[in-house]
């Protein structure tokens, strides 16, 4: 028996959510007695043997071009035979883009229940219990997994890597696959900046941040503390900022160390999305906003007059 | 060409999320039911979109629910589609709903089947991948735009950061979401129509479940919200650096 966790890369680097992933599969491994072992698809640049520090024992990788492009079809194909080959009895994704698209394939694959989205480490005390976010966000439910073979995806940023010494071993792993059914014609992607799925602090906007002129002040704070942008839905509806950018019930649902929303209502299905957020800061000018119920900090009072004096204060910080 | 639309049953956004049974059971008294919002106003106002286009396409609609589901799928009857498929089992268990989802997909030779991107309740995000690896078809998850041109399917779908175009023949399968149409209002005609046209209810097929719930869990309740003067809006900063230490 062992544990398989999916390395997800992009561009050649492996993405900080397989990292949690790792760690997330190690301490399984640990907690029944087995291995924990990786598998990444297509050609990564990354020094592999450091996935050692985050108890992986083994890295299996298939340096193929064509998987660079995520088929999640063909990765299926690949995951279950490596998956087989080490007789797997858990197999671990980040619940992302990717992890979203392969999992539930592999499930039917491998006749593995599903749980999506875990919060938490299993509970082993009585079979094997997941805890996992549902109705957005609003509650959890304890699943159990009465397979033989256990598929988990992780949320980000809910389980803390550990770092120890070990290095990995790294191995090629050998196995036929078809070719993609999905062909990619066109991609693009913000590179360099900060993936708001996987940012641990985002600074949001709405309606009350009256037009897309004033973003500055969202950006702004952004950019001196390294975190991602988001936005309230009918924001990204007026096209004041990307789709791609909307959080709540309709849009991506996050969870970062610190999320702070400039002139956002908190209507609840922003809420859905935000909720977990271990820190909110909420700037609202109206003290009934209903934000405030679910904010750790705030302030009542305008925009556009707190925010500079917020950007100024950080930028100090930064500087000293 | 024919289009199976998936529709769920979930509670109103709005709704209070509360528990029974010493937790085990969701406390549906009082709750206010709709179509799951995906499922809605994304994947069956996509298929409306293209039986407008080309009015030889055929949309049927399917859901795994028991008879207190009917409401919710003569409501999306109402929008559009011929007729709706019942299949009367009560499951939250994904891979049992893709089961049984794919059963009916294959007798009825189906060319598309759109989900949603998750149902807003269990946010499995799970169904469409599953039905696709059990009809052995691509599936494209998150597209926020979709067009056909004869058997040939061209989409956009949300990546991490970005997005991306896929061409694929079908048939497939595509999870939908936001962008891929806009919000609809049933009519009077949609609603009254809605009441003829017709609702096959079946028996499941047999499948497993491999996923049980256990017990259910509220998050526990925030201590209230610290609040700073508008006048020294650097004290929020000093917090969130040494208190919070979040930067
Ligand atoms: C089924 C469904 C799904 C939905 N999904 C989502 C979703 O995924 N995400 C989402 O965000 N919404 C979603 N919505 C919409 C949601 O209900 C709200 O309408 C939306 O979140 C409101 O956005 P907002 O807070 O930016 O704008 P508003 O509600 O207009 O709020 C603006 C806020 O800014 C404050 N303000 C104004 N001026 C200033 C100033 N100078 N300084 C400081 N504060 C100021 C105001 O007091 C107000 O609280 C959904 C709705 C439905 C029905
Ligand atoms: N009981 C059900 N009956 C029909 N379709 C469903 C059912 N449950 C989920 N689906 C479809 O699968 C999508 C994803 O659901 P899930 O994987 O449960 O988040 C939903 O948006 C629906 O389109």
């Amino acid at each position: 028996m062992s544990v398989l966790v999916f390395l997800d890369q992009s561009d050649g680097h492996i993405k900080k959510s397989s990292f949690e992933a790792a760690s997330y599969a190690a301490k399984i491994a640990e907690l029944t007695g087995t291995n924990a072992e990786a598998i990444v698809l297509g050609t990564v640049t990354d020094e592999l043997s450091i996935l050692g520090q985050y108890g992986i024992s083994t890295v299996h990788t298939v340096a193929n071009e064509t998987l660079n492009q995520i088929d999640a079809q063909v990765y299926t194909q690949i995951i279950a035979a490596a998956a087989t080959s080490i007789n797997a009895n858990v197999v671990v994704f980040s619940n992302n883009f990717s992890g979203k698209a392969i999992a539930p394939r592999l499930s039917v694959r491998l006749k593995a229940g599903l749980v999506a989205g875990a919060v938490a480490l299993p509970d082993l005390s009585n079979g094997f219990v997941v805890k996992k976010n549902v109705f957005s966000g609003k509650a959890f439910a304890h699943v159990a997994i009465n397979s033989p073979i256990k598929i988990i995806t992780l949320n980000p940023n809910s389980y803390s890597v550990v770092l120890g010494t070990a290095s990995a071993t790294v191995s090629t792993f050998t196995t036929e696959f078809d070719a993609a059914k999905v062909q990619v014609t066109d991609s693009n992607k913000i590179i360099g900046e900060v993936p708001l799925s996987e940012a641990e602090l985002v600074i949001s906007g709405g309606r009350g941040l009256k037009g897309p002129e004033n973003w500055g002040l969202v950006t702004d704070l952004a950019k001196l503390l390294g975190a991602a942008t988001a936005c309230s839905r009918p924001v990204a509806d007026v096209d004041w900022r990307p789709h791609h950018e909307h959080v709540g019930q309709t849009g991506l649902a996050i969870a970062p160390n610190l999320y702070f929303a400039i002139g956002i209502s908190g209507a609840i299905q922003h809420l859905a999305g935000v909720n977990r957020s271990k820190v909110i800061v909420v700037i609202n000018k109206d003290p009934e906003a209903p934000f405030f119920k679910a904010a750790d900090y705030g302030i009542v009072g305008d925009a556009f007059e707190v925010m500079p004096k917020i950007i100024e204060a950080v930028r100090k910080l930064k500087q000293a | 060409m024919k289009i199976l639309v998936c529709i769920s049953k979930t509670p109103d956004t709005t709704a209070k999320i509360a528990f029974t049974d010493n937790n085990t059971k969701f406390a549906s008294e009082g709750i206010q039911w709709i179509i799951n919002p995906y499922d809605e106003w994304y994947s069956l106002v996509k298929a409306i979109e293209l039986k407008e286009a080309d009015p030889s396409i055929i949309i049927h609609l399917i859901t795994v629910g028991l008879a207190d589901t009917e409401p919710i799928i003569r409501k999306a009857l109402a929008l559009g589609g011929e007729e709706a498929i019942r299949v009367n089992a009560d499951s939250h268990d994904s891979f049992f709903i893709a089961s049984q989802i794919a059963a009916i997909a294959k007798e009825g030779q189906y060319d598309l089947v759109f989900t949603g991107k998750e149902t807003i309740d269990y946010n499995g995000s799970s169904i469409g991948g599953m039905v696709a690896e059990l009809l052995n078809l691509p599936y494209v998850s998150l597209a926020t735009s979709f067009s056909l041109e004869g058997n040939n399917a061209t989409m956009i779908r949300e990546i991490e950061a970005g997005e991306e175009t896929n061409k694929v023949q079908l048939p497939l399968v595509v999870s939908c979401q936001k962008g891929m149409a806009e919000q609809r209002i049933p009519n009077m005609k949609g609603i009254m129509g809605a009441r003829s046209k017709p609702l096959k209810v079946v028996e499941p097929v047999a499948a497993e479940s491999y996923t049980s719930i256990s017990a259910f869990e509220l998050p526990p309740v925030k201590a209230g919200v610290k609040l700073v003067s508008p006048d020294t809006p650097e004290e929020l900063v000093r917090l969130l650096h040494e208190e919070a230490k979040v930067f």
